[in-house]
């Protein structure tokens, strides 16, 4: 457990290591860089001293992971506004899609696999699996523009795209996510699918269950008291490195629904050159990529009892 | 791999021929398409399919079936070239990790934890911001995602390998770690990399694809399936059509690749037939 934070805090720090690499010392003189070439020598020094860069590397790599630490991100030069408070707005809209994302995806792709496992080597277990295999194969964001021609333009059950604020209009906030989420959870529903199949007939094929059998539990009962649970932990690994694909798909799929989460304030950053922003965005989603993994891990415990002692 | 194993693994032979039939139509397009793919003639954009334009033109007047065949083969490149840099540094990785262990075991896996953190489309943000985008961004932010999935592939595989008499034996034998990583656990999870290869080479695409869409990948006069998609955004209500093209090659060739990988693995080591192997791509 112990191991596992320190690895995670580790990790983490390394990865603010490789960022601030990239994008503090690699472009030569950051002012420069933002600024761009016609810029004066005046006007490039005043940023220096503004954004700090007087100061030797290491100490501004610990000043921002410092800063960090107590919520202060830095300020964006274009924007003229913490950056904190910038991606905390765009995590409004991006952190809720990723969750509807992985709650459609959990909601449709296990009780699929659930199915085809029982029915397994059946016409419907067939029939499931094609659908997941195609389900794997289409990109997010294409789904997603065929279902705006689909809901918004042929039915005109929901809007083609944008986004009311929460605090205006609650429903239509998320209204405007239900497309969105559904295009993001697809490819992970039938990812979901397969993995919970093949996890649930790996169990169902194990002692314990013949044992219940002989007890007198009917296949179904067996299964559905014992053998979720145990096919549970290889779904648990998924459902993490899904969360973390959902955070990087909800970046691309934003684009199609035009929606002001983090991935449009990052290419807004990206054009106009803010490094300070990029820096703070990107570490946000490794913090979320991150921060996932270590829950998972400490989940095993929860759902595997075996896993509790020999982690203690 | 003989015909035998072809003709016992009908998804193995489905998704080879596809996969084959798309990769040579890619490759065709260095050397001929339909029309010139930077032919652009505004009086006959938006044609229908059929006709002289088998499958139309788009909103300049590019006869689409060059576009996709060109396209085609820009996706594959970009996706082969990533799983080559995965492959080229994960699986060496993996092998010492497995070999040695100890502190080397543990270096790689931090290396690999460190490098999950970063999905594709990070990278490709990362060095977009320095260096504008482009398809090489594509090539190794897809790239560096692979490294750490090849990276436990081969520490997985070699450490179910290396608890064998016949390693052992060549130990006693005197051969160094090195040596028995090369001469005998590398020829043994070369089956499995071979697997994860294909099922990356699906994921790649898919990644490709996302990354152009947004404007960080392939960017033209070149033309990859994805880069397709994100021309045709503004268009999608009107002209759906130019969407769906390139849309739907995509599903089919990750289809035939994901078949591909699929029935390789049943045929090459039916111990295989799990679904740990694959997991998406961001």
């Amino acid at each position: 457990m112990l191991r596992r934070l320190i690895g995670f805090a580790v990790t983490l720090l390394l990865a603010a290591a490789v960022i601030f690499l990239l994008l503090d010392l690699l472009p030569g003189d950051p002012a420069r860089f933002i600024l761009g070439i016609n810029a004066s020598a005046e006007a490039v020094a005043a940023l220096r001293t503004q954004l700090g860069l007087d100061a030797p590397a290491h100490e501004r790599f610990l000043g921002w992971v410092w800063g960090m630490l107590h919520g202060d991100f830095g300020v964006s030069v274009t924007q003229r506004a913490p950056v904190a408070a910038l991606i905390a707005e765009r995590l409004a809209v991006t952190l809720p899609l990723t969750l509807i994302a992985m709650a459609i995806s959990m909601a449709v792709g296990l009780p699929i696999g659930i199915l085809a496992a029982r029915r397994r080597g059946k016409a419907t277990d067939t029939a499931l699996m094609v659908l997941a295999q195609t389900g794997v194969a289409i990109p997010n964001f294409w789904f997603g523009m065929l279902l705006t021609l689909l809901f918004a333009v042929t039915l005109r059950w929901l809007p083609p795209g944008g986004f009311t604020p929460w605090q205006e209009d609650g429903w239509a906030a998320l209204r405007g996510l239900i497309m969105p989420g559904l295009a993001l959870a697809l490819p992970q529903a039938s990812i979901l699918a397969r993995v919970m199949r093949t996890a649930l007939v790996d169990v169902t094929g194990q002692d314990f269950i013949r044992t219940a059998r002989a007890k007198g539990m009917t296949l179904g009962e067996a299964v559905w008291r014992h053998g979720v649970r145990n096919a549970f932990l290889p779904v648990l690994t998924i459902l993490g490195l899904q969360f973390a694909f959902l955070i990087a798909g909800t970046i691309i799929v934003e684009n199609v629904f035009y929606l002001p989460g983090l991935g449009r304030l990052i290419f807004t950053a990206i054009s106009e050159r803010d490094l300070v922003l990029v820096r703070g965005a990107t570490i946000v989603l490794v913090l979320a990529v991150t921060l996932t993994m270590l829950l998972v891990d400490l989940a095993y415990g929860l759902v595997d009892p075996r896993l509790r002692e020999r982690r203690a | 791999m003989s015909w035998r194993h072809l003709t016992r693994h009908p998804s193995l032979t489905i998704g080879l021929a596809m996969t084959l039939v798309f990769a040579l139509t890619g490759l065709a397009s260095l050397v001929w398409t339909p029309y010139p793919i930077g032919d652009i003639a505004i009086a006959r954009r938006f044609l229908a399919p059929g006709g002289p334009h088998w499958l139309g033109t788009d909103h300049l007047g590019r006869d689409l079936f060059s576009l996709v065949m060109s396209g085609t083969l820009t996706s594959f490149v970009i996706a082969a070239l990533a799983v080559a840099i995965g492959i080229g540094i994960g699986v060496p990785m993996g092998l010492a990790a497995a070999a040695w262990g100890g502190p080397v075991e543990w270096v790689v896996l931090r290396i690999s934890d460190l490098t999950f953190a970063f999905p594709a489309v990070i990278v490709a943000i990362l060095i977009t911001t320095l260096s504008g985008p482009g398809a090489l961004n594509a090539i190794v932010a897809i790239g560096v995602f692979n490294i750490p999935v090849f990276a436990r592939v081969a520490r997985g595989g070699a450490l179910s390998i290396a608890t064998l008499d016949f390693v052992a034996a060549a130990r006693l034998a005197g051969l160094g770690k090195a040596a028995i990583a090369l001469k005998h656990l590398l020829p043994n999870i070369l089956s499995l990399v071979i697997v994860q290869g294909t099922i990356q080479l699906s994921l790649g695409i898919l990644a490709e694809a996302g990354l152009s869409y947004i404007g960080l990948g392939t960017q033209p006069p070149a033309t990859s399936l994805g880069l397709m998609l994100r021309d045709a955004q503004s268009l999608f209500l009107i002209h759906p059509w130019l969407s769906l093209v390139p849309g739907l090659t995509i599903v089919a060739i990750v289809i035939a690749l994901n078949l591909a990988g699929d029935g390789l693995r049943d045929a090459l080591d039916p111990r295989l037939r799990r679904e740990g192997l694959s997991h998406g791509a961001g």
